[in-house]
């Protein structure tokens, strides 16, 4: 039973970065309808980010919330400011080009990015520090769940409350779901559309970051290349959720974590990947529109 | 005095030109008609004037300034609106959220708060419905969404693209008593498109007729409506 409670936490651990990386995926998609494939990369970037931040502020002996905070709004800050160049330079010249065109920019970003960080930094991993504290009263509990999962469980719980808050009330939510739904009449009440396009970027960008350094700390590690695979889930989990769906990308990151984490821990971890994708096979052969898709996926 | 005024316009989609040159104006406190048959180029000329289709000759002023130049939420935030063809309500938004959107450059809370009950006096149906989804609602139901939408943006000049579409003959005329009444009362300027050129012509002041993306006829509507190739053409009769 502690195996199977440990293997629980375990997936919502995984699921909560799944979903915190999809939210990006589907949010841009919702908006312009674009797979943003370099959207990996920007979470590489906010572990990064947050490793130099820890590491310069190590010298000066904060406190370990203290070292986690600063940490954390310096990779929200620079992978945001990556998100909005990326739209900015890679997206934007091609808003009218052919539906491939930006496709291909998006998948040229996110190679340019993977090997800026490689060439800049190192191909190898290195280590990440335990950012996250152990909390005492959950010694008893080691091995079942640690204090990352928590953190981890927590955090993502509280961020998707305050973006459905930020969605459903704020005038730049509303005026994300009115360009998502309509986008020429978004412009005809005078929505800017190129500042709602570039505040989803921002926001994809800080959810991603957010997830980028959670995971870092939980793991103890990084290289250029864990955008590459969690980008790839964390795609799927849109997908399976039904990509432009916000409730679907939660959805499909927590159903992606835990198959991983169940299908790893009962059957084999070899075969974590093949687990991931035959789910994602199987709602699209079976849900084409995700599980809470509502268009035909002839965008996809 | 001349509100808009659209001097040898041409605009278009790709290789297909579909404005020759149109001129047109309008003055305060008018309400100008223009009709012409299907794929005239009507909705493409309220496209070009509210700058979500670009020029490619020509210019449009507003109050004496160019806006062709500008984007489309400068074009609103100067005091013209659209209620483009097929109503385009967010669906998955409420009445309200459609509503409180149509405001979206206002920060007078209170104008806006009298706005919404001016709306909701000249459509009660839409204060029931306040809640439901915009998707949900009838086709007649949604056309006076649409218009009360653009009214809560306060605007100087309303461009209003084929009212009438789909609704039954009591609803249309309900509609054209309302767009005379908010052109009366709130000195809305109006520029009015119609395929069913009878009801429009008799609303409005004057009309021009579109053929081919080019202005073939201008004048008063009476006289419109006493034209006999107007009469057989768009008329009907
Ligand atoms: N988005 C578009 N892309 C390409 N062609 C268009 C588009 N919208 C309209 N057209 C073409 O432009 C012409 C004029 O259309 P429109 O302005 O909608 O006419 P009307 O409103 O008078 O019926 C038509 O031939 C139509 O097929
Ligand atoms: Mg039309």
């Amino acid at each position: 039973m502690d195996y199977f409670i440990e293997l629980f936490f375990s997936g919502l651990t995984r699921g909560s970065i799944y979903a915190l990386i999809a939210l990006g995926y589907t949010m841009v998609y919702g908006i312009i309808g674009l797979i943003n494939f370099a959207h990996g990369e920007i979470y590489m970037i906010g572990a990064f980010t947050a490793l130099a931040a820890a590491t310069i502020l190590s010298f000066f002996s904060l406190p370990l919330p203290a070292l986690l905070f600063l940490s954390l709004a310096a990779a929200v800050i620079w992978a945001s400011a990556y998100g909005y160049t990326i739209e900015k330079l890679a997206y934007r010249p091609l808003r009218h080009a052919p539906r491939l065109s930006p496709l291909i920019s998006a998948i040229g970003m996110s190679i340019f990015l993977q090997n800026y960080v490689l060439l800049a930094q190192t191909p190898d991993f290195l280590p990440f520090p335990a950012l996250i504290p152990e909390f005492a009263f959950l010694a008893p509990y080691a091995g079942v769940i640690g204090s990352s999962d928590l953190v981890i469980l927590l955090t993502t719980a509280v961020i998707m409350a305050l973006l459905s808050l930020f969605i459903k009330f704020t005038r730049t939510g509303k005026a994300m779901r009115a360009t998502a739904q309509d986008r020429t009449m978004a412009m005809l009440v005078g929505i800017s559309v190129n500042r709602v396009i570039s505040a989803t970027f921002v926001v994809g960008s800080a959810l991603a970051a957010v997830g980028g350094l959670l995971i870092a700390s939980h793991i103890g590690q990084i290289n250029c290349f864990i955008g590459f695979i969690a980008g790839i889930k964390a795609f799927t989990a849109a997908v399976l959720g039904g990509i432009g769906s916000i409730p679907g990308a939660v959805l499909g990151g927590f159903i992606l974590g835990l198959t991983e984490s169940f299908a790893t821990g009962y059957v084999s971890s070899d075969y974590e990947d093949v687990f991931a994708f035959s789910l994602l096979v199987l709602i699209l052969i079976f849900r084409p529109a995700g599980l809470l898709g509502k268009a035909a996926p002839e965008k996809v | 005095m001349a509100l808009l005024e659209l001097h040898e316009v041409s605009a278009g989609y790709g290789n297909i030109q579909v404005l020759h040159g149109v001129t047109l104006q309008v003055d305060e406190g008018e309400i100008i008609t223009l009709i012409g048959a299907n794929g005239a180029g009507k909705s493409t000329t309220l496209m070009a004037i509210s700058g979500i289709v670009p020029l490619r000759r020509g210019s449009i002023l507003f109050k004496g300034r160019p806006i062709h130049t500008l984007p489309p939420e400068q074009i609103v935030r100067l005091g013209l609106c659209q209620v483009p063809e097929g109503r385009h309500i967010f669906p998955g938004l409420t009445v309200r959220e459609n509503l409180d959107l149509g405001g979206f450059l206002r920060r007078d809370r209170q104008g806006i708060r009298k706005d919404l009950d001016f709306v909701f006096s000249l459509f009660p149906v839409l204060h029931e419905r306040r809640h439901q989804l915009g998707g949900n609602l009838s086709g007649g139901e949604q056309q006076m969404l649409a218009i009360s939408r653009a009214l809560m943006a306060k605007p100087d000049l309303l461009l209003l693209d084929e009212p009438s579409m789909g609704l039954a003959p009591m609803l249309t005329r309900q509609i054209f008593a309302i767009i005379r009444r908010i052109n009366r009362e709130h000195n809305t300027t109006i520029l009015l498109v119609e395929q069913k050129a009878s009801l429009s012509l008799k609303a409005a002041n004057r009309g021009y007729v579109l053929e081919n993306g080019r202005i073939v006829i201008a004048d008063q509507a009476d006289a419109l409506l006493a034209n006999v190739d107007v009469q057989r053409v768009y008329l009907g009769i």
